[in-house]
Parts: C-alpha cells; structure tokens; sequence
C-alpha cells in the first residue's frame, strides 16, 4: 500500500513555530501512533498529513511522491475524526457513498462496496438510520466505515475512541488492531492514552512541543525510553524518579548513591560520567521488591487495591512518594513500615540533561 | 467608533485559530461588502455634498456652495433640538418598556399553564404587522378620542375621554412602537428563558433561593446576552422610526412629536430643501454614531461574556 | 396537599397570562372585527361586540384598489430582495465563519453600523440616484433597497449559525474530495438550513412590512402593500371598516405566515445569544 515519509516539517501559526521539524518514515502496512501530552503538536502533525492543515516548511511524501499542494481527497487517505465528524442530514448509507459518489465511482460498484463494509462492522440493518440515531460506538463504526470504503492508502485516526466509555474503548481497541491486520493498510493514529499507543501500535512516536521525544516500539520505549519526559510519559502507573550521586563508575555500571539508603549498581554504559556527579535514578513500581534488607525503607501511605495488583504508595524518609507495585494478596498497611528493594538491571539513569544512559543489556523483547 | 464595536463583538466573533484553504477565501466575501461599501458611501458621499449646497427644488435660483449656512440654520432651529431629545426619548422609552416587559413576560409564559402555546403566539402577533398598519389602528379604532375602544372604555368607567394623540402625542407614539417591539423582545427573551439549565434552577432551590432570589441571581444574569441583542437589533430600528409618526401625528402638535427621521423628511419632501434635510441627514448619521457607541459601550462587558 | 398549594398558583398564571395576551392582541382583533363590521356599526358608540357581519368594506376596497397588485408587488420584492440578500449573505457568512482573518471582525461590525443609517439621512440621494437609473417606482428598485437595507443582518444571522457547524465535518467532507462548492452545497447548506429558513423569514417580514422606502421611492407601479394601506388612510373620508378591512388584508398573509413559522424563526432571532 503506501509508505510516508515525513522531511522536517514545519508548521508555523503566527511567527511561533507549533511543529519544529518533524522527519518521520512510516513503512507500509505499519500502525504508527502519535503520543503526546495535549497541544504538543501530535494532532497538527495528523492534520498536516491529511492536507488539513498547510505545511509551512518541509516536504511530505506518499509513495516517494511529494504531496505538500495537493488536495486532501487527492492523496489517496481516510480519516475518522475525533468527533466522527458524520453528516448528520444523510443517513449511514449515504455518509459512506458522499466520497466513492464524488470519486465518480458508478453507483453499482458503490452499492456493492458500501454493502461488504457495513456488513463488515455490524452496520449492514442501520444503513437508513441518520447518525442521530446510533448509539456511540455505532457512530464510531460508520465514521471508520466510511474511511474503509475509499480504500485509502494511509488511515488517518485523531483521537478515535476519546468520546467512548472506558468498556466500548477497550472493545474498539480490539476491534481496531483485528482491522488493520486485515487491511493491512499504513496507519496513523493520534491519542493521547498511552494504553492505546502501547497496545495498537507497530511504533510510537512520541511528541512534545513539536518535536519528536523517541520513536520506536512499544517496549523499546517502555523499557529503554531515551529521556526523562518519555520515561515519565509512558508507563502506568508511572515510573518513580529518585535523585541519586555518582559513587563510581565501574565494568559492571555505574554505582550511585540514594539520598537515604544503600548504594546501588545500574547497568548503563557510563559514557562520560564523572565521579558525584547528580544524576536521576528511574525505576517503574513493578521493579521495586518490597524486601525488609532492601537499599531503601520507607513508610506506606496509600493502598491501592486493584484485585490483581496492589499499588503502595510509600513515602521515603526525604518525605517523596513513590509507588510500588506488589501482588494483589499483599497484605499492607498503611502506616506500615517497609524495606524496599530495587532490580538494578531494571534501573534507568537521566543525566542532567534529562537523558538517558544507555543500557548495558538491551530487553529481549525491545527489538 | 468601530474601535468600540469592535471591543463589544469581541465575543461574537473570537473563533479558534482554523485552516486555510490555500486560495483566498475573499472572494467569497467581497460581493457582498463591495455591494454594502457602495450602499453606504455614495449616498453617504452624495447627502454630505448636498448638505453644503444651497439647494431648494421650488426655488431653482437659489444654488451654489452654501458653507456651513445649511448646518448653522438647522442647529440653531429649535425645532431641531426638539427632534433630537425625542429621538432618544422615543429610543430609551420603548427600550424600557420592550425590555423590562419582555423579561416579565418571558419569564410568565416560561411557566407552564393551559393554552400557553395559543397565548404566546397572540403576544408575538403585533411583531408581524406592518408599522403603518399599527399606527392606524391605535389611531382610530383603539384610540380615537370619539370612537375608539379605549375611549367607550373611560366614559364606561365614568372618565372623560383624552384625545391621547393631541396631549400626550410623544408618549402615545412611543407606546404604540413598544406595542410593535414588545413581542419581539418576549420572542428572544423567551427562548433565552426555555434555554436556562434546569439543573441550575434545581440547585438555586436547593440553595433555598426563593422565586425572586431565583429570577435576580440566576434567570436575569441568564438573559444578559439575549437582553444585549435585543437593545442592538431595537436600537437600529428605533432611530429610524417614521411611519408610525407620519400616520398618527404628522409630528405635531407644532413639533411634539418630530423626531430627527421626521423632520429631515418634512424639511426635503415637505418644504423641498435638499440641502437642509442633507445636512439633518449628516447630523442624524453622527448621532445615530454616537447614540451606537454609547449603548454599545454600556452592555458591551455582556457580549463579551 | 402538596397538589392543592400548587393548582392555585397555577390558575393564576394561567388568568394573568391570557389576560396579557388577550390585551395585546386585542387591537389585531378588533381590527379583523371592524373589517365586518357596517360604517355604522363601526363608530357607533359605544362599540359593539354584537353586529350583523357583513362583506361590504371588503367589497369596497377591492372595489378602490387592486388588492392583488398591491400583494404580487408586495411578494415579488420580499421574495427577490431575500434570495439576493442570501445569494450575497452566504458566502460572506461562510468566509467569515470559517476562515476569519484579521479583518473579519471589523467588516462585520462595518456591516452592521451601515444598517445603523437612518434611511432619511440618504433619503435625497437614493431617491436621486434611482430616478437616474430608472428604477424608480419598479419592484427591482425597491428589492434591492431592501436586500441592501436587510443585507447586514442577513449576514450576521447567518455567521452565527455558520459558527454552529463543526467544523471537523466540513474537513470530513474536504477530504471525501468535495470542492469548496459541494462542500457549500452539499455539507454546510443542509447542515445549517433551520438557520437559513429563519434568516430568510425575518427577512420577509421585514421586507413586507417595510414602509418608509415603500411610500418614498413607489408611486403606483410598484407599490406595495404599504402604499395600498396609506390609500386608506387618507383623514378626509376616513371609514373605519373600509380601513380595517384593507389593514386586514394587508396584514393577514404575513401574520398567518408568522404563526406558522414562528417556532422556525425564533431560532434565528436570537443572533447567537441563546447557547
């Protein structure tokens, strides 16, 4: 189907830059998802794609042929819209037949097309119901519908699934990967649930104030995020951050001192660290161990009891939280105290700058 | 003055930053603001040349450049000063009565009693017809110091009967335009009123506000807006009132009730001095200007809201 | 008991609403009443409720005046200053609405303090102007005073419902591949046709009831309704039912239109200021 390459893309509103310089390449039959805190850019950068919005500075090429002036419709892309978007005075039928209808596809082919796509998503007995009519998720399926009968070459998704209730957002999350390994169409899709981004997607890029923080897969960035914001962006619940000093830098890794506890050995390749240095430790709450020798003790706070797992939130002695993810069973208290144990080879140091040293042993899984 | 408008509209017209489609959108535009820039220059253009000739249709002698002498007559004409303070009377007056009225009525036919819906649309009925129409019938059949039904209704009672066009021509006059206007203030108002969030009055009851706590803290600052549009789309209308003056009291007795549309039409059509009723044109254009920007500035904080 | 303390109050409203109703519409009854009534029976005093009703003001007034030339004139200018005023109030609308720019706020605002002239200030030179160009005293002339007179309005009205559409549908439509026409005709135009329809009602009313281009730039050609009505009301010879009955007649089509559709132009008239 298609590849997209994106070359520094700019996009300037008013003198203040809004995208600074995007390059991307997505490859064919690729699910790509757009991650980002709100007005970082990711929607923009969608829009740009689509033809919504112009590009200011760069070059945007489908299939290696550079599209930056031409129509939407003429780039050969469908988009679902946040809000779905459907003409709410033509009915569902009529909503996937306006674009094939200005394509100029004759009206059999239409008939046939629209027919094997609603009955596809379940829509084939709402084809004569207006979209005031159908239920959220109904409405969802007709706005993807619709894209799938033009038989794009790239699938645009803003935000998709923002408007339904968590039960139907899981359902369609389902629903959505099923499709696209049966279309096998280049995706590109905007969120800013990072469970969405984790779950559907081939590759993540993710943004923050128009520029692009890491790209990679799912667990590359779950388990070697690149700096601080993506370590704290993705994962929940989140990774625990803990100011740290350098005690010395060795074969195995560099060996860091907490501000109350034991010494501990995080396996990065050192790089330029020098001695005392201050760095960042960052350890996600399913890496800490509750282990009465551990490096660190601390009191419980909170207990959060979610059936499979239980989420402590124990402070440490400098007063900061952190949370330790522990089996459903255990049986704290809050009030408690707790020694606190954390996997070194799980540990991710930040320099100063926010970025991180990379790992000695990279995750299988990572890619 | 746009400077004001344009403060006041703030609101209206503040729109999330959007797409442009790459060719001008202008285009789109243009017809109709060239159509509406000749509309409102050249006749702007041609009054304020006539306005400093010396110009009379019956006496084709008198022409030329006349100075300031057209404008110097009029502003010194007491006549002319009258016409003025009854244009805003007549502005603030049925302002008055259309908007505090309007939100009493609104408010009454919100609630629920039987045949509503047929009350209603008697109340809005006066809106749909015609000024001459209106002022006609207040003049004879409602009004006529003889036959009309308000009359037989004083002597009924027992009162003498009052010429009311005679001796209280302004008042009378301003009373049948609020007649006109009244139901398009409730229309509005009234659809502002229905568009109040129950959930709102609910919680003001819950708070134990009483039905008049209700209407001042939480229907009235509701209508803010919709009583703003009201006064904007009034005021344009009744600073052009004419037919209701022509038909009822020619603006008499004497001047009484002569506002400034009456009176630069008497001066061209009726005592055929173009230039004189230019002139008046010109000072009717400022004040009307001026009358904008004073009551755009007063409910200007509720647009923006 | 509760339903007790309710049920008076509400008899209540229900008497002082109708009585306020009653009492403002009662000058529009009393004028259909006249139009049936005999000259007679129409000044005597005082007046009655109960009389012979007869047809014979009606009678006369189609006797004097062409009542339906008087009405097709009528119609014809409402009807074709209202579609000019929408064939140039769309696209300036859309324009605004949906790709303002730095100056779009103050050519609405422009737009609106022109309707703020007063019609008599430009009195002399429109009436100047449209003897020179023929188009005095025809139905084209007076159509385009009022297009211009409504235009505005037409065009504020009509941004406010613009500025209801989500946006995100037009760019649906954009991207189904509709050009800047369909996109017009197909997506915003259905989208946004209660608004439309009661921009284009209040611009009929207005036009019908319009007076003061009417009697000032017709003579008998194009004279309209207004000017049919001024024939009757002349203070010599004034005849109550004569006079009631034309008022009648002058007025009967646009307040029936107006009960019809006013659910319909309530939701334009309120220029955005109901949320």
């Amino acid at each position: 189907m298609a590849k997209v390459e994106l070359r520094d893309i700019r996009k300037t509103y008013h003198a203040e830059e809004i995208i600074k310089g995007v390059s991307l390449d997505i490859n064919d039959e690729e699910f790509v998802v757009f991650v980002g805190p709100s007005g970082c850019g990711k929607s923009t950068l969608l829009r740009m794609i689509a033809g919504l919005e112009e590009i200011s500075a760069g070059d945007l090429l489908i299939d290696g042929k550079r599209v930056n002036d031409i129509e939407p419709a003429k780039r050969g892309l469908a988009m679902v819209f946040q809000s779905y978007a459907l003409y709410p005075h033509m009915n569902v039928y009529q909503n996937m037949e306006f674009g094939l209808k200005l394509a100029g596809m004759p009206e059999p082919e239409r008939r046939q097309k629209i027919n094997d796509v609603a009955k596809t998503l379940q829509l084939d007995s709402y084809l004569k119901h207006k979209p005031g009519q159908l239920s959220g998720g109904q409405r969802q399926r007709v706005a993807i519908g619709r894209a799938i009968v033009r038989n794009p070459k790239v699938f645009l998704f803003d935000e998709p699934l923002s408007n339904l209730d968590a039960a139907l957002r899981g359902q369609m999350r389902v629903e959505l990967a099923t499709l696209h390994r049966r279309l096998k169409a280049t995706t590109i899709y905007v969120t800013h649930d990072q469970v969405e981004a984790m779950t559907m997607a081939d590759k993540i890029v993710v943004l923050q104030k128009g520029v692009v923080e890491q790209v990679g897969s799912p667990l590359e960035l779950y388990h070697h995020p690149r700096n601080l914001f993506v370590a704290r962006f993705i994962g929940s619940p989140p990774m625990n951050f803990l100011p740290v000093t350098v005690r010395s830098v060795t074969e195995n890794g560099i060996v860091v001192a907490l501000d109350h506890g034991a010494p501990v050995t995080v396996p990065v390749l050192p790089g330029e660290t020098a001695s005392a240095e201050a760095m960042t430790l960052g350890i996600r709450p399913e890496h800490i161990v509750l282990d009465p020798q551990g490096e660190i003790t601390g009191t419980i706070r909170m207990v959060e009891r979610l059936g499979a797992l239980t989420l402590l939130h124990v402070a440490l002695p400098d007063g900061a939280l952190i949370i330790v993810q522990t089996d459903g069973d255990h049986g704290g208290e809050v009030d408690a105290p707790v020694g606190l144990r954390l996997l070194a080879e799980n540990c991710h140091l930040f320099d100063a700058r926010g970025m991180a040293l990379t790992k000695l042993v990279r995750h299988r899984l990572a890619g | 003055m746009f400077r004001s408008w344009s403060l006041t509209m703030e609101a209206v017209i503040a729109t999330p930053e959007r797409v442009k489609r790459k060719s001008g959108a202008g285009v789109f535009l243009s017809p109709a603001v060239i159509i509406l820039l000749i509309w409102s220059l050249i006749p702007l253009v041609l009054t304020l040349w006539y306005s400093f000739q010396n110009y009379n249709l019956v006496d084709p002698t008198l022409k030329g450049f006349a100075g300031f002498s057209n404008y110097v007559y009029l502003l010194t004409d007491p006549d002319f000063l009258y016409a003025l303070l009854n244009t805003v009377l007549l502005v603030l007056g049925v302002l008055v009565i259309s908007v505090g009225g309007g939100v009493l009525l609104a408010v009454l036919y919100d609630q629920d009693f039987f045949g509503r819906g047929i009350a209603r649309v008697l109340v809005i009925s006066p809106f749909f017809v015609m000024p001459t129409v209106s002022a006609l019938l207040w003049k004879n059949l409602m009004l006529h110091p003889i036959y009309g039904v308000y009359s037989a209704f004083m002597r009924a009672i027992g009162l003498q009967p009052i010429d009311w066009l005679a001796h209280y021509p302004m008042q009378t006059v301003m009373m049948i335009v609020a007649w006109e206007w009244l139901p398009f203030a409730v229309l509005i108002l009234l659809t502002a009123v229905q568009s109040l969030d129950h959930e709102q009055k609910e919680a003001a009851r819950m708070d134990g506000a009483g039905p008049i706590a209700r209407f001042r803290y939480i229907i009235l600052p509701h209508l803010s807006r919709a009583i703003t549009v009201v006064i904007m789309i009034e005021t344009i209308y009744l600073l052009t009132v004419f037919a209701e003056i022509s038909v009822t009291t020619s603006g008499g007795p004497g001047v009484a009730s002569t506002n400034l549309a009456f009176l630069i039409y008497s001066r061209a059509l009726l005592q055929f001095d173009i230039g004189g009723a230019s002139a008046g044109g010109v000072i009717a254009i400022i004040i009307a200007n001026i009358i904008a920007a004073f009551l755009v500035r007063a409910v200007a904080r509720n647009l923006e809201a | 008991m509760a339903r007790k303390t309710q049920l008076l109050p509400k008899i209540a409203l229900g008497v002082v609403g109708w009585a306020v109703a009653l009492w403002i519409f009662f000058p529009i009854f009393w004028m259909v009443l006249t139009g049936f009534k005999t000259e007679m029976d129409a000044i005597s005093t005082p007046p009655h409720l109960i009389f012979h009703p007869t047809l014979q003001s009606y009678h006369d007034v189609f006797a004097q005046e062409n009542y339906w030339h008087f009405t097709f004139n009528t119609v014809l200018m409402s009807v074709f200053a209202t579609g000019g005023a929408l064939l140039l109030g769309v696209p300036a609308a859309y324009s605004m609405a949906f790709f303002p720019g730095k100056r779009t706020r103050g050519t609405l605002l422009w737009m609106l303090s022109t309707r703020m002239l007063p019609p008599v200030g430009v009195l002399v030179p429109v009436y100047l102007i449209a003897r020179s160009t023929h188009l005095l005293d025809t139905i084209i002339g007076l159509g385009i005073i009022n297009l211009l007179t409504n235009l505005p309005i037409i065009v504020w009205m009509l941004y406010t419902f613009f500025k209801e559409v989500p946006v995100p549908i037009l760019e649906a439509g954009r991207m189904d591949g509709a050009n800047r026409w369909q996109e017009i005709s197909v997506v915003l135009l259905p989208l946004a046709l209660p608004g439309i329809a009661s921009t284009a009602l209040l611009s009929l009313i207005l036009c019908w009831n319009e007076a003061f281009w009417s009697l000032n730039l017709t003579s008998s050609n194009a004279a309209p309704l207004a000017s049919f009505i001024a024939s009757f009301s002349s203070p010599e010879g004034l005849f109550f039912a004569k006079l009631s009955a034309a008022s009648t007649l002058a007025v009967a089509p646009i307040l029936v239109f107006g009960w019809f559709s006013q659910k319909q132009l309530v939701r334009g008239l309120t220029f955005g200021a109901v949320k």
